[in-house]
């Protein structure tokens, strides 16, 4: 029986971003988050429910590739509500410059959406969704209102 | 420029400085300048009588004059016009915004927006400082703040005043009872959090058991539509009444207070005993809210 041919399941990327150790399933939501759509220019590469021999992941993992853009911390910080354990690394000219990991910011603007239907950031107005980040889960900045678990759901 | 939201930005010292304020206000005859020459919008899109009329007084005492939005039929926000583009342009108009406004978070958004202070009158099931301001006044003008028992009595799930004035009594060194019918109890983060501030809260479903111990007794409306049909509401809401028999035992200066309108929760009888504080509590609206307004210009 011929051997399973060895090969990457992603080429490396010469310059820009690899989000590594993205919670398995997780992949298509981080780049909403980001705002990458698929219209909006860059060359991504996205491999879902790769495996991995860390533990607490159940053997699985995302990974997303975008060539071409450097992703700030701020704008990847605002993946770590679903993907805690992400790592970023930023490539040039195929080396690894900067790692780093995420972190929950204190302050999340335009990524959830309040469960509240009464609050005024549901409305039609000018506004981002905005909530302020504590052990005890999200709170609204507008209604109060407290969002403590199920985050994927309610990304806008 | 200083807007005033929710009783929740406010430190205790700012709460005691409000309160002082709005009773030196309350002892002076008058006749009072600060608004002298100065416009406020009251923006209601919601319903009100009272607390539009107490801010449309607050506003002539203080010499000021008010112009006012009653509802949001007629308004620009009936043609779609957002609140934020509401408020810039009334900005331009007046010197203060007053605001209720059926969603939550409103006058926040509000306050991001507009060029002048912003007094936050009822933002949906949300916030109501000047109402809760008014309560602590009530309480304080009868007893102090500290070491006393406060009973919270009615729909504790989805009355704003009784959260809010939750909130704002655990800033002092008290006890809070919670009295109120099974599925209208206070929600658990509400509780939790007054508990983290260290508050002591007490839960009860029958208001025989603590009268007697209760400085203070708030009820507030158990309103008709939260139960499942109308014989179910009126057992609750008879368990829950308040007479001259509940009260005979009372402590000496136990005080009632409710944030009106009444339905059937206290017995008319009430009124005439020296404990019934509600009107008192109602006209005292007035001289809080010229505080507010005096703060924020």
């Amino acid at each position: 029986m011929p051997e399973e041919p060895k090969a990457l399941l992603i080429r490396p990327i010469r310059d820009g971003t690899v989000i590594d150790h993205i919670t398995h399933g997780e992949a298509l939501t981080v780049l909403r988050i980001l705002g990458i759509t698929g219209t909006t220019g860059e060359k991504l590469s996205i491999a879902t429910n790769v495996d991995t021999r860390i533990a607490g992941t159940g053997g699985l993992k995302d990974i997303v590739k975008v060539s071409n853009r450097e992703l700030s911390k701020e704008e990847v910080d605002r993946i770590a509500l679903i993907a805690p354990n992400a790592t970023i690394n930023i490539i040039r000219n195929y080396l690894v410059v900067e790692k780093i990991g995420v972190e929950i910011p204190r302050y999340l603007r335009g990524v959830i959406r309040c469960t509240n239907p009464g609050c005024i950031s549901n409305a039609n107005e000018p506004i981002e969704s905005a909530f302020g980040v504590s052990p005890n889960g999200l709170r609204c900045h507008y209604c109060d209102t407290v969002i403590s678990s199920d985050y994927a759901q309610h990304i806008i | 420029m200083y807007h005033i939201i929710s009783i929740k930005d406010f430190e205790r010292a700012e709460i005691d400085e409000l309160l002082d304020k709005a009773q030196a206000i309350d002892q002076d005859p008058g006749p009072f300048t600060s608004l002298n020459g100065r416009q406020v919008a009251l923006l209601f899109f919601e319903p009100s009588t009272r607390t539009r009329m107490s801010f449309a007084s607050a506003v002539a005492r203080l010499g000021g004059s008010s112009i006012c939005v009653d509802s949001v039929e007629g308004s620009s926000i009936s043609k779609g016009e957002t609140l934020a583009d509401t408020v810039r342009v009334v900005s331009s108009y007046v010197d203060v915004i007053v605001l209720r406004h059926p969603k939550e978070g409103a006058a926040r958004l509000a306050a991001e927006f507009a060029s002048v202070p912003v007094i936050n009158a009822g933002d949906g099931a949300g916030q109501h400082p000047s109402q809760t301001l008014l309560d602590l006044y009530t309480i304080r003008q009868s007893m102090p703040l500290e070491g006393i028992d406060v009973g919270l009595l009615g729909d504790l799930r989805y009355g704003r005043t009784t959260h809010s004035l939750a909130y704002a009594l655990s800033n002092y060194d008290l006890t809070i009872h919670t009295i109120a019918p099974e599925t209208l109890e206070m929600p658990t983060s509400l509780k939790d959090e007054l508990l983290d501030r260290g508050c002591e809260v007490v839960e009860h479903d029958d208001i025989t058991d603590v009268i007697n111990d209760l400085d203070v007794l708030y009820a507030t409306r158990i309103q008709r539509e939260r139960f499942p049909d109308a014989a179910s509401y009126y057992n609750v809401a008879e368990s829950y009444r308040i007479t001259p028999e509940l009260l005979e035992n009372r402590k000496e200066q136990m005080i009632v207070l409710h944030p009106l309108p009444r339905a059937s929760e206290i017995d008319p009888r009430v009124d005439a005993l020296p404990c019934a504080k509600y009107f008192e509590q109602a006209r005292n609206g007035v001289p809080v809210r010229m505080a507010m307004l005096e703060e924020v210009i």
